[in-house]
């Protein structure tokens, strides 16, 4: 483990840092770095593990009730996927000196973050549908540049994460094209669940760029490479003629094309509401911790009978007596 | 790597639709194969195989799926959904070979959606509710350490797509069985706790074994022998796990028979809502 103190960084250390990121080139664990760059990166990176692993609850919820057995096996390898995803992120804040354990610990007493749009309910199974077309989608705008992040092993961990959510909003979208070709039930829960889950979509990328704090200070050391405010745009381009192809109302009568800036005029979020759900005032915040807690609570047990039997099996190894 | 290009290609509208769900998208799972019933084998057989060892696989596929977000390691939420996606395969292909042999026609989602819990056929040993982590795994245990030795010997079968069915879980299953092997040694061999915990689980599952040993699947494969050899894989892991055969007695009765436990009709209720509550819809 590296040690993080906050003593001045030895002579050259600093300037070799600076000019790796001015060169575009790449941090790796064993490199010497700041202590902020370090301790932003571990803040974002298991922000985003936590993330997924909370994300799993809400789709996770439909795998037992998924009306065929194809969007069965599909859910269940997408619910899958994110799990996955949480391993491969734990692992990148890893290589910064902090453990696993410690990180879920500091999830389940509320200490570390996740995306707040987790906080929402899953009330159909159009929201399945729905989840992977906007929130997996919002995922990979903010996610894609991430893959050039400086930090060498969280880009990596990105490439491959960004390649498997693509493939999870086009099979969210899919889900919505077939039900739109439905019964009007059908369309009616699409529509209903588009209503629900635009505007805390928007939401994911974070407050306004003026009242975004730790924005700046990640753009200049290349941990981030879009202003939140650029990558909502680029959201909402990207989503509008989706919507329109498969023939659903965004909820938001200000949204419109502008052909002077090239891009869709849209109304604000309602940051009050951002703010309370990250604070904790969502409806389904301590559920989300809940599951979570119990899940790892339940499981204790488990895990120290594997500790256990390892270690046994250690001994009796060196003791030559091996079974 | 070219973020812009990376954007792009991930907005832009995709024609290729039928890639969106690879490897979970396929309409028709036996697309290509010949699918005619060989002279000699028995249809009706064949069918009530199929739906047999369909419906061990579709339950316990559910009973794995309710583990999502309630596993002891994230380690063991890739595993334990890993398995239930290879069982709701064979499920899928098993039910697709039914309805092409019963000769009703139906397709994969008649079988899973619209029988009610008195036509199911699975053993109830599947059906019963997950417990604890050590039950859970002395029952994945036992299952597959069975279903591995049906497949072995139905792969030779009369069906050649039966046979590709099960020369497919076979690999499946391999895995499947080592997974529960490895994780009952653990418990059993881990700490005073769990060692409790797979003794209960054991006299739990026991209960329930001999009903998949006294059933064969037919096509003239010896049960005996199947017997013979999943008892003696159990015996070496419990053997390697420091535990004993629990003294219970097996329970009458057989989920092959229709004979059915609470815990069924709970648990299509669950998995069949969606599909019931919007029977015109497609999905």
């Amino acid at each position: 483990m590296t040690t993080t103190d906050s003593t001045p960084a030895p002579q050259g250390l600093q300037e070799h840092f600076d000019a790796t990121i001015a060169r575009d080139q790449r941090i790796e664990p064993r490199d010497w770095m700041p202590d902020g760059y370090r301790k932003t990166l571990v803040r974002q990176i298991a922000q985003h593990a936590h993330s997924e692993i909370i994300g799993m609850q809400p789709e996770g919820e439909w795998i037992t009730r998924a009306p065929s057995l194809r969007r069965k096996a599909i859910l269940f390898a997408k619910v899958q996927d994110e799990a996955g995803h949480g391993l491969y992120l734990y692992s990148a804040a890893e290589t910064l000196g902090v453990d696993r354990a410690d990180l879920t610990e500091k999830l389940i007493e509320g200490r570390q973050k996740y995306s707040s749009i987790f906080n929402y309910p899953t009330l159909s199974f159009a929201d399945v549908g729905v989840i992977g077309w906007f929130v997996d989608g919002a995922a990979i705008c903010n996610q894609v540049p991430l893959c050039r992040s400086s930090y060498g092993p969280y880009a990596r961990a990105m490439v491959r994460i960004c390649k498997e959510e693509s493939f999870h909003q086009r099979q969210g979208y899919e889900l919505l094209l077939t039900m739109m070709r439905g019964t009007d039930a059908q369309r009616e829960m699409v529509q209903d669940a588009v209503d629900r889950w635009w505007w805390p979509s928007l939401m994911m990328f974070g407050p306004p760029d003026d009242a975004s704090p730790n924005s700046a200070q990640s753009m200049a050391w290349k941990i981030k490479r879009h202003s939140n405010d650029e990558l909502r745009r680029r959201f909402v381009d990207m989503t509008v003629p989706q919507a329109e192809k498969l023939g659903v109302t965004l909820p938001d009568p200000d949204l419109r094309w502008n052909e002077e800036s090239g891009h869709h005029d849209f109304g604000t979020p309602d940051w009050d509401e951002l703010m309370r759900v990250i604070k904790g005032d969502g409806p389904l915040n301590t559920e989300r911790i809940e599951r979570r807690r119990a899940a790892h609570d339940e499981g204790a047990w488990v895990r120290e009978a594997a500790t256990a039997h390892a270690a046994k099996r250690n001994k009796r190894v060196q003791e030559g007596t091996a079974a | 790597m070219s973020e812009d290009h990376l954007y792009l290609t991930l907005a832009e509208g995709h024609e290729d639709d039928a890639r969106w769900a690879f490897g979970t998208g396929f309409e028709d799972p036996l697309h290509g194969v010949d699918t005619t019933v060989p002279a000699g084998v028995d249809a009706a057989g064949l069918a009530a195989c199929c739906l047999a060892l369909g419906d061990d696989a579709l339950v316990s596929a559910q009973r794995l799926a309710e583990w999502t977000t309630r596993a002891p390691e994230l380690e063991e939420e890739v595993a334990l959904a890993n398995i239930g996606l290879d069982l709701l395969g064979q499920a899928r292909l098993l039910y697709a070979r039914c309805g092409q042999v019963d000769g009703s026609e139906r397709g994969e989602d008649a079988y899973a959606y619209f029988r009610d819990a008195d036509a199911f056929r699975n053993v109830r040993l599947a059906e019963l509710p997950n417990g604890d982590f050590a039950f859970s795994v002395v029952r994945l245990l036992v299952l597959s350490a069975w279903r591995l030795a049906l497949f072995e010997r139905l792969a030779g079968c009369a069906d050649p797509v039966l046979a590709a069915i099960a020369a497919k879980g076979v690999k499946e299953l391999t895995y499947h069985r080592q997974y529960a092997a490895e994780w009952a040694v653990r418990l059993g061999d881990g700490t005073d706790e769990s060692h409790r915990r797979m003794r209960a689980a054991l006299a739990d599952v026991y209960p329930y074994v001999d009903e998949l040993l006294a059933t064969g699947p037919g096509f003239g494969i010896d049960t005996e022998d199947v017997r013979e050899e999943v008892t003696a894989v159990l015996g070496q892991v419990l053997d390697a796990a420091g535990l004993d055969l629990p003294d219970v007695r097996p329970l009458p009765g057989s989920g092959r028979d229709g004979d059915r436990t609470e815990h069924l009709a709970p648990l299509l209720a669950e998995l069949q809502s969606v599909a019931r509550a919007h029977p015109e819809a497609t999905w």
